[in-house]
């Protein structure tokens, strides 16, 4: 370094300028070169995978549209692969996928919103304590949580049991394998991904903003619904659509704790891949993936993502 | 202090805040205790279900049975005599590591060309390598799937671990970037000014500082492998089979308490990891912290 700018030193004036935007054209060929293991490894291993998965949906057994037309016409869809599951199926799939995502999102914010609240109101210092409790299953596998649920509300399972040793049921009642059961899993899975950003967002507003407004007379309840609350909303803006984006994807936990008719969209694919039908699951992949990019477009125009996934580490 | 940065508060800021806030706290109403009430029932919603396996674990009955009538490390034993349960562990154990190290360099490496580079496309290829977060998991698992089985990778660990490098790389890239962001350049120009070549730059100047952000992509890195079904589920073959995997198919057969001793093991290992992390910021905060104050002090003391 030091002989180049030396040598910089030296020449003529305008050779230096061209000396420097030469040196900085060299600066960005450098940054390309840090990007380019990373870049070819994902499309490798994940953007040309997934685009060749995609095309097969307009590509198997033939080239043509013939994968997307069960999801236009249900009738048409039973006679072609003979499936035992009912009428208009796969549009159904469609529905309680979205269905349960929605659900899932409303309750998540429901019961995130409060947990931020009070947790932006403490001391950082308390505030990362309580946070323990909500990262301790944030870490914890999706499959471990799912298994718990599934021992907390079985047949035998410990709700059923303490219900039936309080006197509350005389029989056990059919917890798992319910929406019910899906619903109770998946809002706790998702619950830290809305707590995570709510809780960013809500430890930057300026508390005196706050003290200002009740300086001015205003009662906590319009404290908070006019001026806690419009700031908090980019908060609740990007908690909702992760947590729609990710409950969208489900599988595992609608799998072990949902019943026969709680199937979402993953188990669809994954059902009709296991079953050979390659064509129509890639097309129903091809379409929840434009569902979920959709609202990823929408995720990052309201907020950056970085911002967001930055603020959820430990 | 503006409520559109809320990431990237400075921490000293954040501690002035919170001295001031420590004077002025709110009066206790019942409005307060309604709130925490909610608080402490969410909370223990979120906790309850993770510490419940752990008695489970430990029972003595031969069925699940609450509470349990006596307790006995039959499942414990069972995890580490019954086959498939320790290879399993050892397949999920290598397959994190590989893409642990994977991840942790090529995105690392990655986040300081897309934060620091003023190239074409920057944004785009930032949301196509943040975008595996995002695309459901079975997308991208019957995708590998299908390259796999033309590439002939169905069952190799190595092929999982480069699946789940993938996976992985976007919680690297984001964690990193996010420290890169509120990085001082001068610092490396400093060094570089002082006779340092990049390299050196890089390792002394660079690395120290973003350690934080790297040490959280690494953390998250082998969590997401090491927790990844659904990719294992299509591509483990019989030849790599993970520990999810493994857990996954016994799942299906029966509620076997096995299975809660293996959570309970999965539970404590990533409690003790969140805790050490926790207790590491916590200590690297205090010394920011109190390098950011004794700095002040001497500014005030020349002014």
């Amino acid at each position: 370094m030091t002989t180049v700018t030396s040598e910089i030193a030296q020449a003529p004036r305008a050779a230096q300028m061209a000396r420097f935007a030469r040196l900085r054209r060299l600066e960005q060929w450098r940054y390309v070169l840090l990007l380019l293991p990373a870049l070819v490894f994902l499309i490798a291993f994940y953007g040309y995978p997934v685009a060749a998965m995609l095309t097969r949906s307009f590509s198997e057994p033939g080239w043509g549209l013939q994968n997307f037309e069960p999801l236009l016409q249900a009738r048409s869809a039973l006679d072609a692969f003979g499936l035992s599951i009912p009428m208009n199926a796969y549009i159904r799939v469609f529905g309680i996928t979205l269905q349960i995502a929605l659900i899932v999102t409303v309750f998540t914010l429901l019961l995130g919103y409060p947990v931020a609240y009070a947790l932006s109101s403490v001391s950082p210092a308390r505030a990362n304590l309580l946070m323990i409790l909500v990262l301790i299953p944030f870490w914890t596998s999706i499959l471990v949580r799912s298994y718990a649920w599934m021992v907390l509300l079985g047949q035998e399972g410990i709700i059923n049991q303490a219900l039936i040793a309080t006197g509350v049921l005389a029989a056990p009642m059919q917890l798992l394998n319910t929406r019910l059961a899906v619903y109770t899993g998946m809002i706790h899975i998702l619950l830290p991904f809305m707590i995570l950003p709510l809780y960013a967002v809500m430890r930057g507003i300026d508390r005196n903003l706050l003290r200002a407004a009740g300086n001015l007379g205003a009662a906590p309840s319009a404290v908070f619904l006019r001026i806690f609350l419009p700031l908090s909303l980019p908060g609740v803006a990007a908690g909702c659509l992760l947590v729609f984006i990710l409950g969208l994807g489900f599988y595992i936990t609608p799998a072990l704790l949902g019943g026969q008719r709680d199937v979402m969209i993953s188990m669809l694919i994954q059902q009709q891949i296991s079953q050979l039908n390659w064509g129509f699951g890639a097309a129903l992949a091809l379409v929840l993936l434009l569902m979920a990019l959709a609202i990823y477009l929408l995720f990052t125009r309201l907020l950056g993502v970085e911002r967001v996934f930055g603020s959820a580490r430990a | 202090m503006t409520a559109s940065t809320p990431a990237a508060l400075p921490r000293p800021d954040a501690a002035a805040v919170s001295r001031t806030r420590r004077r002025t706290r709110p009066p206790l109403s019942l409005s307060r205790v309604l709130l925490w009430i909610v608080v402490a029932v969410v909370l223990a919603y979120l906790v309850f279900p993770v510490f419940i396996v752990a008695p489970v674990s430990f029972s003595s009955a031969k069925y699940l049975q609450f509470p349990p009538p006596g307790w006995s490390l039959q499942w414990y034993e069972n995890y580490l005599n019954r086959p498939g349960w320790v290879p399993a562990t050892f397949v999920s154990i290598r397959v994190a590591i590989i893409t642990t190290l994977l991840a942790t360099t090529l995105g690392t490496a990655a986040s300081l060309a897309l934060v620091r580079g003023r190239f074409p496309g920057r944004n785009a290829i930032n949301s196509f390598m943040v975008s595996p977060l995002v695309v459901p998991g079975i997308i991208v698992a019957i995708g590998i799937y299908f390259f796999y089985a033309q590439a002939k990778l169905v069952g190799n660990p190595l092929g999982l671990a480069f699946a789940h490098t993938a996976l992985a790389l976007p919680f690297v890239v984001t964690n990193v970037s996010a420290t890169l962001h509120g990085f001082d350049e001068r610092l490396e120009y400093a060094a570089m000014n002082l006779g340092a070549n990049r390299w050196q730059t890089f390792r002394r100047v660079t690395l120290p500082i973003i350690r934080p952000g790297v040490f959280a992509g690494a953390l998250f890195a082998f969590i997401t492998s090491f927790d990844e079904l659904i990719v294992a589920l299509f591509v483990s073959g019989s030849g790599a089979v993970t520990l999810p995997r493994k857990m996954w198919d016994s799942l299906r057969q029966e509620i076997d308490p096995t299975i809660a001793a293996v959570s309970t093991i999965l539970i404590t290992l990533s409690v003790a990891i969140l805790l050490s992390a926790e207790l590491l910021r916590q200590r690297s905060e205090r010394i920011r912290t109190a390098t950011w104050i004794a700095e002040e002090e001497e500014l005030g003391a020349r002014e």
